[in-house]
């Protein structure tokens, strides 16, 4: 049986390219709300980690409301990249960054403010400014456990299925994603293909937790 | 010179008592040494120079520059205030090497003056050799000497050290003093220091400050303090004196003389202006301005019977407590001249007593 292992790559696409973007954002909301005394904070807060408990079809919908080819953000969208973002990979890009942002930014936090102040102290005193501050010492001193969920948040976005099929679909060779690709098999009767498929994902996963595992097992050391 | 007179409340917590700092000083040039037991807001008197902590009001002077002022709203933040601060265990960034930790100092400087000054502090601290390893590859004394270079490389107008020998051994301490002097030697910076060692007091300190339960108590040299504590509550704090309690029984101004009653038993002193007959008054003699004697039949002046608890062998001396808590210090030599001695006698020279 020839397998198609395009869900595969696209999938390691997306996760790769979703991480690298929450974690950049990630890391920035998490210097904002940890160093800017700013007005509704609680607010942000509490908007970081409401991806973690709507379901992810609510998160979908809303996504294609937002994204849609008829909202100003779906339009504004179209006219910088000349093509709409909602049913292309792109679209399963965002839908895994919204599994991603409040793993990175929650547990980034915790990570910088684990760091002993007194260094975050030293600097100031050494006339570094905050933004300073954050790049040159924190961020450093959190480097393992920061790498340690940017590896579980690449495989967390790995797995994403309800917002994926919202927004992306299921398009066989442009937005099937393995989830998606895995459900598309048992749907349509491919009991092999979806028996490789979920072997295929769990192997993945073992080795991404093996890698994350490690890296905090060093910065304990 | 700094000038500082400041107030912060801390409201009592379930881990912590309520706390308040109330001081004012002024130090000039040379080593100020800030003494106290831990709890007496030592360390955060520094931080609030630094400007780690916001006082509530007061206002704090380094030279021309106002770092705080409670009633016109100035509050410099720590990056401008240009205080060398070395931390307690060094804060040497631990995934920088000893180069990087400098040159993070002196970051404010043009690129070209930044390298000739990293490698100018690096020679000066002898520190050239590991400039390349990280803080955790080096020894205590490095560490230490790196932390002041960091400290010191941006040209600071005050250098703060907070508690610097504390967990030192012996041949460390002696070479951070050295440092120090040093330092203070070459680098012409005004230093507050911190620490809870009368020793260290002496040995560097210029001037004394003495905190207890976030006041300061007594300044001057640490000399004049040791010798003349303002209060028994300082002399308690300084730890280097017999305190007992007495009452004035006598006084008499024109030969000079007074009694004191210690117990049942009277001493006689000089003539002490400012007391009444009657007083309960605080008799501050140091161990080692007392004598002992065997007891063969009457005492002679100023010689109590005692009975010895305890005696403490010292590196220097041996110490003797006695009965009423009165400890005695005596050199070896002369301890050992009492090997059989059963019934003590402990001689209170009049001249070497004081009242607090």
């Amino acid at each position: 049986m020839p397998i198609d292992w395009f869900p595969l790559w696209l999938s390691l696409k997306v996760a790769g390219i979703a991480t690298a973007l929450s974690l950049a954002l990630g890391l920035w909301l998490a210097y904002v709300l940890a160093n800017r005394r700013l007005r509704g904070r609680e607010l942000l807060d509490a908007a970081v980690a409401l991806p973690l408990v709507l379901p992810p079809t609510v998160l979908g919908y809303y996504l294609l409301v937002l994204f849609g080819r008829v909202s100003p953000l779906g339009r504004l969208y179209e006219w910088a990249f000349g093509a709409p973002l909602v049913f292309t990979w792109q679209a399963a890009v965002v839908a895994a960054m919204f599994h991603a942002i409040p793993l990175l930014v929650i547990s980034a936090r915790a990570a910088l403010e684990s760091v002993d102040h007194v260094y975050e102290r030293a600097a100031r005193n050494l006339g570094a400014s905050e933004w300073r501050v954050f790049w040159r010492v924190s961020l450093p001193l959190a480097r393992r456990s920061i790498a340690a969920v940017a590896v579980l948040a690449f495989a967390r976005t790995l797995g994403d299925f309800g917002i994926t099929i919202m927004i992306a679909g299921n398009i066989p060779g442009r937005t099937q994603t393995l989830a998606v690709a895995i459900y598309d098999a048992v749907e349509s009767g491919n009991g092999a293909l979806a028996r490789v498929l979920v072997v295929v994902v769990s192997l993945v996963a073992v080795a991404v937790l093996t890698v994350a595992n490690r890296l905090v097992a060093r910065q304990a050391a | 010179m700094l000038e500082l007179r400041l107030r912060k409340r801390y409201p009592p917590r379930a881990d912590s008592a309520a706390f308040s700092l109330e001081i004012e000083f002024r130090a000039a040039g040379g080593v100020t040494v800030l003494f106290g037991p831990s709890g007496s807001g030592k360390t955060l008197t520094l931080d609030a120079i630094a400007g780690f902590i916001t006082p509530e009001e007061g206002r704090i002077l380094l030279g021309d520059e106002i770092l705080y002022d409670g009633a016109s709203g100035v509050n410099l933040p720590p990056r401008a205030r240009h205080c060398g601060y070395v931390f307690q265990n060094y804060a040497l960034f631990p995934h920088m090497t000893l180069r990087e930790n400098l040159a993070f100092a002196a970051e404010r400087r043009p690129r070209l003056e930044r390298h000739r000054r990293v490698n100018e502090m690096l020679e000066r601290f002898h520190l050239a050799e590991v400039a390349g390893r990280r803080p955790h590859e080096v020894s205590g004394g490095q560490k230490q000497r790196c932390s002041i270079a960091r400290a010191l490389i941006g040209s600071p107008k005050l250098l703060l050290l907070d508690e610097p020998a504390r967990g030192l051994d012996a041949p460390l301490r002696a070479e951070l003093y050295a440092l120090l002097g040093q330092v203070r030697a070459e680098f012409q910076v005004p230093i507050v220091l911190v620490t809870h060692d009368l020793e260290e007091c002496f040995e560097l300190g210029d001037d004394m400050l003495v905190l207890h339960d976030g006041r300061l108590v007594q300044s001057g040299p640490p000399r004049a303090v040791a010798e003349r504590p303002a209060n028994v509550e300082v002399a308690r704090l300084l730890g280097i004196f017999n305190l007992l309690e007495a009452e004035i029984a006598e006084l008499d101004p024109q030969r000079n003389l007074s009694r004191l009653r210690l117990g049942e038993f009277l001493l006689a002193g000089p003539y002490f202006p400012g007391r009444l007959r009657g007083d309960r008054v605080w008799l501050c003699v140091r161990p080692d301005q007392l004598g002992v004697a065997a007891r063969e039949g009457k005492p002679g002046p100023n010689q109590m019977p005692a009975q010895l608890l305890r005696t403490v062998e010292t590196p220097r001396a041996v110490r003797l407590e006695f009965s009423g808590g009165v400890t005695v210090e005596l050199p070896r030599t002369e301890f050992d001249k009492h090997k059989h001695t059963k019934e003590w006698l402990v001689g209170f020279p009049p001249q070497a007593l004081r009242l607090v």
